[in-house]
């Protein structure tokens, strides 16, 4: 069973989000998207500033098993990026929640953050198998 | 593990002399060009031949055993291709001959695009690309170049999940933008939210028919209708044609464009057997923008004809790889109209067999009647063995493993494709030994998911090899 922390929002295409301020998101991939994916070899990130939608590709991640794009969960700008994933990519799979998160963003409307999944609904997207 | 060639190197081991030749130095060659010596193993005949026999039968292939990867028909090459394709008369042709010294080599080319047109219901093919993706380049070169000249602007080309992964880096690398249709539950492309992307900016779709699951669309009538309403092109990757020859033509389902893979379906060995052949066939409209040469035939004489103006221009130097379109049209002629059809007969039947015996034991995601191919994975597998651990497992039992973890759209995929050329014995020899897999995973998980057991490398740390990849020899 893969971990869902309570206090992110999710995606369907299974990204987190942490609101570290009221304009500022933490993203990552779920547990269970490393799961999914097995050992990751690779991570590319997005560059800082560039603007992104929501659902628009941001990253890949590259697995032994497959390269998986990432989407931006929400519409802003790249404030920061995880530069130790560089080196250190396994980190996504050891900790998709903490070391492992992909970048920050500024985001442009708040109001998106309503059309993410709490906990609990992200939690039926993976039971349903999607 | 095997030791490298350069590891059995010793000073003086070869005693092989080169003679004197007698040529004067006259010192064209700057001196920095100049190396006092080459960097090649000193070995002696003998063990150089040792050492490749050795290396060599430990090489897996069709020639071995049942080879199950999916999307890859990788079949049984019938021996006469390759003699005939070794003649001298063709092997030794040399391409600046002429039209009038090499007239019985444009016969052929000549003849296959009439077969492959035959086959098809295209109107004409151009052997020149080199594979299938080349032949995609080509194919969206021509709808590039189409749209040019009557003067419309349209940027996207729609393609579906269940394509295979050339598709949009042949749309990208012609400057196109990709349109992503999704598959409904059943497996065929989900028609409202095709409609839905469908405007007047979509160039084309591109289809590959049947699909990387191992479906035929149902709806492709239907697809055809909508594109070509919208005066789009409809383009299909006929990667899998060896499902439909003889059965069913590309152009009665409303194709426009396609490559066929004719080291795929027309038997000629293809990933390390040798250069692949993507022929590109049109229907009559995009006929002129075909590249040049083009094989022309007058009253039995055959010339290239490069006088096409409209033409997207030259795809690949002389003309394609003329050795592998030889064994292909070895290969049409020696199995004639009837034995065509029973590739496309006897591959589905085989596949269909193998899935109906294994969806016994094993999750069949899309449960269909399949084409040549078909999709299952791992859920049904106990104590957590994966698809990844089965494939392994299977070289033990002295298969090569299926496709795995393709299609995307199928998490722990297992893709299996027998091809026409096993027999009955041989599909029941593999479905026992995936049900012994099966049933080991739940007696005996370790012995899985520790295999391999019994090929010369172990497992391999796939991870290790990713990061730290060791690309050439050191000491």
């Amino acid at each position: 069973m893969s971990l869902i922390p309570d206090d992110l929002k999710y995606t369907k295409d299974h990204e987190w989000v942490r609101m570290e301020t009221d304009l500022i998101a933490c993203c990552g991939i779920t547990d269970h998207a490393q799961e999914m994916l097995t050992d990751i070899v690779f991570v590319e990130l997005p560059e800082i500033n560039a603007e992104v939608k929501s659902g628009e590709q941001i990253a890949v991640v590259e697995s032994v098993k497959a390269v998986s794009d990432v989407f931006s969960p929400v519409s802003g700008r790249i404030l920061e990026i995880n530069k130790t994933l560089e080196d250190s990519p396994e980190l996504v799979n050891t900790s998709p929640y903490g070391e492992g998160w992909i970048c920050k963003i500024e985001i442009k409307n708040p109001r998106e953050m309503n059309d993410l999944m709490d906990a609990s609904a992200y939690n039926s997207h993976v039971e349903a198998g999607d | 593990m095997t030791k490298l060639i350069f590891e059995k190197h010793g000073k003086g081991k070869n005693k092989f002399r080169v003679p004197d030749f007698g040529v004067k130095d006259n010192d064209v060659i700057p001196d920095k060009f100049k190396n006092s010596s080459v960097d090649l193993p000193d070995v002696n005949e003998v063990d150089v031949v040792r050492h490749y026999t050795n290396l060599s039968s430990l090489n897996f292939g069709v020639d071995r055993a049942m080879y199950p990867l999916g999307s890859c028909t990788m079949k049984h090459n019938p021996r006469i291709n390759e003699k005939i394709s070794s003649l001298m008369q063709f092997s030794a042709l040399h391409p600046m001959c002429g039209d009038t010294l090499s007239q019985g080599a444009l016969q052929v080319i000549h003849e296959l695009s009439v077969y492959l047109s035959a086959i098809t219901g295209m109107s004409a093919f151009s052997l020149a690309p080199a594979a299938g993706s080349h032949g995609e380049l080509t194919g969206v070169m021509i709808i590039k170049k189409y749209f040019e000249e009557i003067g419309e602007k349209r940027d996207k080309i729609i393609i579906p999940d269940s394509a295979h992964g050339t598709n949009p880096a042949s749309v990208a690398m012609c400057g196109f933008k990709i349109l992503e249709a999704p598959s409904n539950q059943e497996g065929d492309v989900d028609l409202d939210k095709l409609s839905g992307m469908i405007d007047g900016s979509v160039a084309a779709m591109m289809l590959t028919s049947p699909n990387t699951l191992g479906l035929f669309d149902r709806n492709i009538l239907k697809i055809s209708e909508m594109l070509h309403a919208n005066g789009s092109v409809f383009y299909a990757d006929g990667a899998n044609l060896n499902a439909v020859i003889g059965t069913a033509r590309m152009k009665d389902m409303g194709f426009d464009i396609m490559h066929i893979n004719l080291h795929k379906t027309f038997s000629t060995p293809h990933g390390g057997g040798g250069p692949g052949s993507g022929p590109v066939g049109v229907v009559e409209k995009f006929v002129k923008y075909l590249p040049v040469p083009f094989v022309r035939e007058e009253g039995g004489k055959y010339a290239l004809d490069y006088n096409r103006p409209d033409s997207i221009g030259r795809v690949h130097s002389f003309y394609g790889n003329f050795l592998v379109a030889l064994k292909s049209y070895a290969y049409i002629r020696t199995l004639g109209p009837e034995g065509i059809r029973d590739i496309s007969r006897i591959s589905v039947l085989n596949a269909n067999y193998l899935r109906s015996r294994l969806m016994k034991e094993f999750n069949l995601p899309i449960n269909r009647t399949c084409m040549h191919e078909f999709v299952l994975n791992d859920k049904d597998i106990p104590n957590h063995v994966t698809t990844n651990d089965l494939a392994k497992r299977l070289l033990d039992y002295g298969y090569h493993a299926p496709t795995v973890y393709f299609p995307l759209l199928i998490p722990g995929a297992m893709m299996i494709e027998p091809t026409e050329t096993e027999g009955k014995d041989s599909l029941d020899e593999f479905v026992d030994a995936m049900i012994k897999i099966k049933k080991e995973a739940s007696d005996n998980p370790e012995i899985i998911l520790g295999a391999p057991h019994t090929t010369p490398v172990r497992r391999v740390d796939a991870v290790a090899a990713a990061r730290n990849p060791i690309l050439k020899w050191q000491e």
